[in-house]
């Protein structure tokens, strides 16, 4: 019990830590619900040009456009900000201090970085939808069941997406500047998640394989979930199984990098 | 004038010094840089694997679009691309070390932390232009390769305007610097779609009260031998010289004002 509390207090920081900063949520939100504006014509457009392109028609393209300027700092497509942070950590040594603190390392960032995917949920993924709707024909689902199943998928998106970017920052402890990868791994992310483009519109056999990568978990699956489009059990089974794959390479690798940890002395 | 070019000369080739201590470095961020201003047009290539017209336009059409839109912000973003780091030195106060030096204000903060690898950018913008130049099948004539350059040297300073009048609102807004992203990149990413795709009331806004549709809309739209959608007075495609004249007359105010409202943090 007493590590349950501790995590909690964790992850409750972490939402406090990312709440602080008003303004700059605020201004978040204006962006991205001038992105969602761009990208909710231009999808019109492509929709209107062949309806029922990869499944969705066009109220459900734009759903889709609208949920994920809502959910892109949740999920943390861009990069959530902790690796930067441990990456400056493993960098500078002061890792040395979270090792040999009674908590396990991934278990205290995975804990802040779901607070933190808590506050940018409520504080970046509403408003932004809220406009979407009141401007376009959403395909929003009336059923509460349907709303719980989506936010359980945008969890389990989450853990997927912290478990990538912990073995990108763990990196850190053999390239020490770790900007390069974490450059590359969002943009991979981008491509990837459905941020891009809707995993489903993607041409043949490059469609089948993104779908099947892990940072399809992060966007698409639960605003496939939320559509209607996917069934939520299997889509689960599917994030689930990235989520336990990739937290045990995050295992692998850390205890990996902490035998070569040395502290400097001083 | 003459005395802010030349420290923002000095100060960029010191940034630039800097960066090359560390070529291999440099060489992955302008590439890193190059790729994800390519994955704008890779979208676009996605979405024309489906279908073969976007708004009525085709691929080397958009591509030109694009291309002269990503050029232009490309070099934009070269020379003032850091200015966004403004709300931050208000913040934190670090903002007062540059007033007591004998250098304008606005050459110290737009050479602050100059990028080379934002050539990644200009680069991708440019082979994409040179693509649709290739496929478009175009009979150039002089004024419409006169309006290409037009279009690139005025959008470039368009947008500079863009990113000085968003500094300026950092001044007051300190925290919001996101909000400079939805005209600068937001712009952007809206002017590489065809002006069909989108409501007139936008087009009208980015047409009439922020101008952006100077940028590379009306010029290209001319060179494309199609109707802008506004019922605008043809002659209008030559105007982006003096919209960008105006743009950066009125961003000059701005930085002024937001430059005297300045209050130090005090901490």
């Amino acid at each position: 019990m007493g590590t349950g509390r501790l995590y909690a207090a964790v992850a409750a920081s972490g939402f406090r830590r990312y709440a602080t900063y008003r303004t700059a949520t605020a201004a978040g939100v204006f962006t991205n619900s001038v992105f969602g504006l761009i990208l909710a014509y231009t999808y019109l457009a492509v929709w209107n040009e062949r309806p029922h392109l990869g499944g969705y028609d066009q109220s459900q393209a734009l759903t889709f456009v609208w949920v994920s300027q809502g959910l892109l700092m949740t999920v943390a497509v861009f990069g959530g900000g902790f690796e930067e942070e441990l990456i400056e950590r493993i960098r500078t040594g002061d890792v040395a201090v979270d090792l040999y603190r009674p908590v396990d390392l991934q278990g205290w960032w995975l804990a802040s970085d779901l607070g933190r995917a808590l506050f940018h949920l409520l504080g970046r993924g509403v408003v932004p939808l809220v406009f979407g709707a009141l401007l376009f024909p959403l395909a929003l689902p009336a059923s509460p069941l349907t709303w719980a199943a989506f936010v359980l998928a945008v969890g389990l998106g989450v853990v997927v997406s912290f478990a990538i970017r912990f073995v990108v920052a763990l990196s850190a402890f053999w390239l020490l500047d770790g900007a390069g990868v974490a450059q590359l791994a969002g943009l991979t992310a981008v491509f990837c998640s459905g941020m891009l483009l809707p995993l489903n519109v993607f041409p043949g056999t490059l469609g089948e394989v993104v779908r099947l990568l892990p940072w399809s978990a992060l966007l698409q699956a639960p605003v496939d979930v939320l559509l209607g489009v996917a069934d939520p059990l299997p889509t689960y089974g599917f994030q689930i199984a990235w989520a336990v794959v990739l937290l045990g390479v995050g295992r692998l690798v850390q205890s990996a990098a902490t035998r070569r940890v040395v502290v400097q002395g001083g | 004038m003459y005395e802010g070019l030349r420290a923002y000369g000095l100060i960029t080739a010191m940034w630039i010094r800097s960066t090359m201590a560390y070529r291999a470095s440099f060489v992955m961020t302008t590439l890193g840089n190059f790729a994800a201003t390519g994955l704008d047009f890779v979208a676009i290539m996605l979405m024309f694997s489906r279908i073969d017209s976007l708004g009525g336009y085709r691929l080397p059409e958009v591509a030109f679009l694009y291309g002269l839109s990503a050029t232009a912000f490309g070099f934009a973003d070269l020379v003032l691309g850091s200015m966004d780091r403004l709300g931050r030195r208000v913040r934190d106060g670090t903002l007062d070390t540059l007033l007591v030096r004998p250098a304008p204000v606005l050459a110290q903060v737009a050479a602050d932390r100059f990028g080379l690898r934002r050539l990644g950018r200009i680069v991708q913008g440019v082979l994409v232009l040179g693509y649709a130049v290739v496929s478009l099948d175009l009979a150039w004539t002089p004024s419409k390769v006169l309006m290409v350059l037009l279009a690139l040297l005025s959008g470039a300073a368009i947008f500079c305007a863009v990113f000085v009048a968003g500094a300026a609102f950092q001044f007051v807004a300190q925290d919001a610097s996101e909000v400079q992203n939805s005209f600068t990149y937001g712009g952007q990413t809206l002017l590489q779609y065809p002006p069909t795709v989108f409501a007139k009331e936008l087009v009208r806004g980015v047409t009439f009260v922020l101008p952006l549709a100077f940028v590379n809309w009306l010029p290209a739209l001319y060179v494309l031998g199609r109707p802008y959608p506004l019922d605008l007075p043809a002659w209008l495609a030559f105007a982006p010289p003096l919209v960008a004249a105006a743009c950066c007359a009125l961003a000059m105010l701005a930085w002024r004002a937001g430059l005297r409202s300045y209050r130090s943090t005090g901490s």
